[in-house]
């Protein structure tokens, strides 16, 4: 019995350990145990489900699980109407999302969520060591060691899987009497409020959209104009179920958004008077209110990795990554999860890969083969392909690949040559195939454009020369039935498939 | 790695942005995306479409026509526009030598961005008619 409350991986020498219990760190442990890579999985937290465990506060999640989707459940192709379970390798780990939801959303609940996660380590027996914090790292040699609140991990490979969760408040005059976003309350304590939100992204608002019953003035400011999804045709930009508060502007519910930067809050009697510059080239304002919330994003919680050389930029700190999310700085280190957001690869478009866990599950997963085989000479499987058939694979490829509708114009599907004919490389990030050398073959991907319109996209290597060959978009994305798209696809490929 | 206040900063900094009030810098700075790039990282892929416009902040950038370099970029200097406002595949690869940092405009969105800011779109006039009194006076 003791032996069953004994906690896993005591500090030591690992090959590898992942910090973090999120979906990232969860599905990139798991898809490692399943390649057979020893490994300890640590976390700070004392149970699994990373930001889950508190965000959002309001309503449900941005991604859909939708129970009846036209492909069956334990289907791979189900991953693109499930944006939220993780990946399992057996049916009983697969899916597990919407069996924990009530029936009155295709959105889950924040609770739903952590449920799932949860019930994912339980049915897949994920060993995790709770309740220990990283701390410091430093290098010994060839080895890292993670110094945590339990003692050191020496290892080979680390991958962070810490979200991007540090809250981040930008400097401004007063910014001790404004409250991050992490720390709102209870809905009810705004009853009557007149509340200043500072930035006009999905955290903004999402506080603006749960607290529309209870604020009696709501003001959204952030500099740049606020942008729709329904606009950019995005996941760039605030999502539909957000835009309550922007109806309500314009039909003057007290609620008002401003293009604006914010010089200063300063204590007025029992309120705050926030000052701002407009910079549209409207008037610049004194807006007085009981609450100031900074709706300003997070950061990275990388502690001292920079000073250990890995390469961060941008306002979330993020780590600067290669197309397999190694550190470009110091290899060795990897990143799982939504700090993938600072590997943006092709980014065509302005459209870079998506943090979120409908496509990072898909990264880890790749993650976890990218380092058994470099690191530990496990190789997969390439099985070989018909030449026939290579163009119908890749069609369908592009009709239900979760990988490739999940991280669009991030993941693709790539089909190599050598002596022997063709074979399936796997997934593949399309950046690695479009910079790297090797092999001749075909990297299937999909891109979205400003317009909304998706298309297969597919990238033909010859001789190390790299050509772009867009396919015409289907009004139903059934790219597998259309005549156009085969005839298209076997012309570009001519050179390959003689 | 920079705040949006280190970053108007840098942005005042750079001849393209010179002309720009600071509320209408931190508009910009919210409107651009700030990226990092590795030593030999392709930047610009010839040939390939949806390409960006990038100003360069810290590092050197070689335009390059196969293995050829035809040019090399510093801080200050910006690329990807042309085309953007052509409609046209990048006509070179621009590549990272050293670490090199950017902010980035992805390509539809430079029209806009160009419209909102007219003094941006002055400045790159102003080179742009520099470099063509440039290749003029090469040809005399």
């Amino acid at each position: 019995m003791e032996a069953l409350t004994e906690r896993p991986f005591p500090p030591g020498d690992y090959p590898l350990v992942v910090v973090g219990s999120g979906p990232g760190g969860l599905q990139a442990s798991y898809s490692l145990r399943r390649l057979g890579i020893d490994h300890a999985l640590i976390t700070a937290d004392d149970s699994p489900g990373g930001m889950f465990r508190r965000f959002p506060f309001f309503q449900r999640l941005l991604s859909w699980t939708k129970p009846y989707a036209p492909v069956p459940r334990d289907s791979r192709a189900y991953g693109r109407y499930d944006w939220n379970s993780l990946i399992g390798e057996e049916p009983a780990h697969r899916s597990i999302q919407p069996e924990l939801m009530d029936g009155t959303s295709e959105f889950p609940s924040r609770p739903e969520m952590e449920a799932q996660l949860a019930e994912f380590v339980r049915r897949t027996a994920l060993p995790i060591r709770y309740g220990c914090r990283w701390e410091a790292t430093r290098r010994d040699g060839d080895r890292f060691v993670l110094q945590t609140s339990d003692g050191e991990y020496r290892c080979g490979l680390v991958v962070f899987a810490v979200g991007v969760a540090e809250p981040f408040t930008p400097e401004m005059a007063g910014r001790e009497h404004v409250v991050h976003y992490v720390d709102t309350r209870d809905a009810a304590s705004y009853a009557g409020k007149r509340l200043f939100i500072i930035g006009k992204q999905n955290s903004g608002f999402e506080l603006a959209s749960g607290l529309l019953h209870w604020a009696s003035r709501i003001v959204l400011a952030s500099p740049r104009p606020a942008k729709l999804s329904v606009e950019t045709n995005s996941l760039a930009g605030i999502r539909a179920r957000y835009v309550q508060p922007i109806e309500d502007r314009f039909m003057g519910g007290g609620v008002f958004i401003l293009n604006a930067a914010i010089e200063g809050v300063e204590r007025d009697g029992d309120a705050f008077r926030v000052r701002t510059r407009a910079t549209d080239g409207g008037a610049d304002l004194a807006v007085e209110a009981d609450e100031v919330i900074a709706a300003t994003g997070f950061v990275a919680p990388l502690r001292d990795l920079p000073a250990l050389g890995v390469a961060t930029f941008g306002q979330s700190r993020l780590p600067a990554q290669t197309p397999y999310w190694e550190s470009a700085t110091v290899p060795g280190i990897y990143f799982a999860g939504t700090i993938n957001m600072g590997a943006p690869g092709l980014k065509k478009n302005g459209v870079g890969g998506t943090g979120a866990v409908q496509g990072t599950r898909y990264n880890a997963q790749l993650l976890a083969r990218e380092i058994a085989e470099r690191h530990f000479g496990i190789v997969a499987p390439r099985p070989r392909l018909a030449p026939a058939d290579v163009v119908d694979y890749l069609l369908e490829e592009a009709t239900d690949a979760p990988e490739l509708w999940n991280q669009k114009g991030y993941l693709s599907r790539a089909v190599l040559f050598d002596g022997d004919g063709p074979y399936d490389e796997g997934i593949v990030p399309v950046q690695a195939f479009v910079d790297g050398s090797g092999a001749d073959g075909v990297a299937m991907t999909l891109e979205g454009d400003a317009e909304g319109v998706v298309r297969p996209v597919a990238y033909v290597r010859r001789r190390g020369a790299i050509s772009e060959l867009s396919l015409d978009p289907d009004p139903l994305n059934e790219f597998r039935a259309s005549a156009d798209a085969r005839a298209h696809l076997t012309a570009g490929l001519t050179e390959l498939l003689p | 790695m920079a705040g949006t206040e280190e970053m108007i900063d840098e942005l005042s900094g750079l001849a393209l942005f010179a002309d720009l009030a600071r509320p209408e810098l931190a508009g910009v700075v919210h409107t651009l995306d700030e990226e990092w790039y590795p030593d030999g990282q392709r930047i610009l892929r010839e040939g390939l479409s949806g390409t960006g416009f990038y100003v360069l902040l810290e590092g050197e950038v070689s335009v390059r026509l196969g293995e050829q370099e035809v040019a090399r970029l510093r801080r200050g200097a910006y690329f990807g526009e042309a085309a953007i406002l052509l409609g046209e595949l990048p006509g070179a690869d621009v590549v990272a030598v050293g670490r090199v940092r950017v902010v980035n405009l992805a390509g539809p969105a430079l029209k806009d961005f160009l419209m909102r800011h007219p003094n941006v779109m002055f400045r790159i006039l102003q080179e742009q008619t520099r470099r063509l009194r440039g290749a003029i006076q090469w040809r005399r």
